[in-house]
């Protein structure tokens, strides 16, 4: 029991380390979203079953919602999409300055 | 006008006066301040250059990355006092988690007369059998009414940040179609796994309101899991169904009445306890779910203003008005 106690300790400090590291915003709440579930897990050995249903509700449930919600009001979770996109307005561009060119 | 007066008596009474302030046809300035436009500053050609130039200079010799010490300078100094400040911060953390009682010992101050009594009389005192629950919502009941106050007003300062103009959107288009523009709407896996989970999450969350005295739960918790549910069911079928049985307008009845009950409920309790009076409320037999007193009604009244508060907030972060 100690080891598996310790594994999620562990656990536990490598995402809080990954969730400031990491370079995609919503890679970050996915983390965060895991802390808060192996946070709970901990709350349920640490025999506080009230707590434990707080955290999977808060923390994993509404602010990870609420975190998507304003990662797609600032556009950043279809940012690759419009990087596509917008590689391919640029290709479409290039194609046309020879035509203008000519 | 009941009495005829002629118009040119009308016009000077104070009456005439006040209603023209109030509509807003008497302009106050017309005809006593003199108003013109201002004559825009001349400037010789020659010295707006000369500004021009000696600024781009500037600035070249600024960005000039590669000769400019000063700022290359300023980035490793940065770097290094960064480091410098985060492992600084660290070791006082360290430093001060190294000096707080070891995990579990029994001579730790968390172990003192308190939560002794708690412990010992709390059954008795507040018929609750969850000694948690007991204690947020009957010795500590004021904090909760604090805390659940606080829900309330953050959720008013949500609603004050995030409105949304509603001029603006008159002569624009529908703000449903704007917000959910890049979502399939209507998905078909998202429904149905929406109309298998949204029951029992809200049955569960009922579940562990009502449950609050009786094992792990209460107000807080129960609310939270409802309002995911609620959520869940606005995302899988748009704002258009939810806001038959929930608007604002739901939200702040509810939330008042809930918070209004809490008060008066938890007023008699300290009018009773602190003259010293015999509670009127009968703390019924431990562990049958009518029992603990004002705790249950305390737990509902939580419950529903937790509730009401996540889906709020989701609602304002998603649409701004609802």
């Amino acid at each position: 029991m100690q080891v598996f106690v310790n594994l999620l300790l562990g656990f536990l400090i490598l995402c809080a380390v990954a969730a400031s590291l990491s370079k995609n915003l919503l890679n970050t709440v996915l983390i965060f979203m895991s802390y808060s579930l192996v946070m709970s897990i901990i709350w349920i050995l640490l025999e506080s079953p009230d707590l434990a249903i707080t955290e999977a509700a808060v923390g994993a449930g509404v602010t990870s919602v609420l975190f998507f919600v304003t990662l797609k009001k600032i556009h950043a979770i279809l940012k690759t999409e419009a990087k596509a996109e917008s590689e391919k307005g640029e290709e479409a561009d290039e194609q046309k300055d020879p035509e203008t060119g000519i | 006008m009941s009495r005829k007066i002629p118009k040119q008596e009308y016009e000077k009474t104070l009456s005439f006066r006040l209603s023209r302030w109030l509509n807003g046809e008497n302009d106050t300035f017309v005809g006593k301040v003199e108003m013109q436009p201002q004559k825009e500053p001349h400037e010789d050609d020659s010295i707006v250059m000369n500004r021009k130039k000696e600024r781009k200079q500037r600035m070249e010799r600024i960005y000039d990355l590669a000769n400019n010490w000063e700022v290359s300078g300023f980035e490793k100094l940065y770097k290094i006092f960064s480091a410098f400040f985060c492992l600084f911060i660290v070791a006082m953390l360290l430093i001060a988690v190294s000096y707080l009682p070891s995990y579990g010992h029994a001579e730790n101050p968390v172990n003192n007369e308190v939560a002794e009594r708690y412990i010992e009389s709390g059954l008795q005192e507040t018929g609750a059998v969850n000694i948690v629950t007991g204690m947020i919502l009957d010795y500590r009941a004021f904090d909760t009414l604090g805390e659940s106050h606080v829900l309330f007003i953050a959720t008013c300062t949500v609603l004050i940040l995030l409105r949304k103009d509603k001029k603006k959107d008159e002569k624009g288009n529908d703000i449903e179609v704007s917000d959910r523009i890049y979502e399939p709407k209507n998905d078909v896996i998202l429904q149905t796994a929406a109309r298998v989970l949204v029951p029992p999450i809200i049955i569960f969350g009922i579940y562990v309101i009502l449950g609050g005295h009786l094992g792990p739960g209460g107000g807080f918790s129960g609310g939270a899991v409802i309002g995911a549910g609620l959520i869940l069911y606005l995302n899988a079928f748009g704002f258009r169904k939810t806001e038959r049985f929930f608007t604002g307008k739901t939200y702040k009845v509810l939330s008042v009445c809930a918070l209004g009950c809490y008060c008066l409920a938890k007023s008699y309790s300290f009018y009773t306890g602190a003259n010293h009076i015999e509670s009127m409320i009968p703390l019924g037999r431990p562990g049958a779910i009518l029992s603990s007193g004002l705790i249950l009604i305390l737990n509902i009244c939580v419950g529903i203003v937790v509730a009401g508060t996540m889906y709020t907030f989701y609602v304002m972060f998603r649409k701004g008005d609802y």
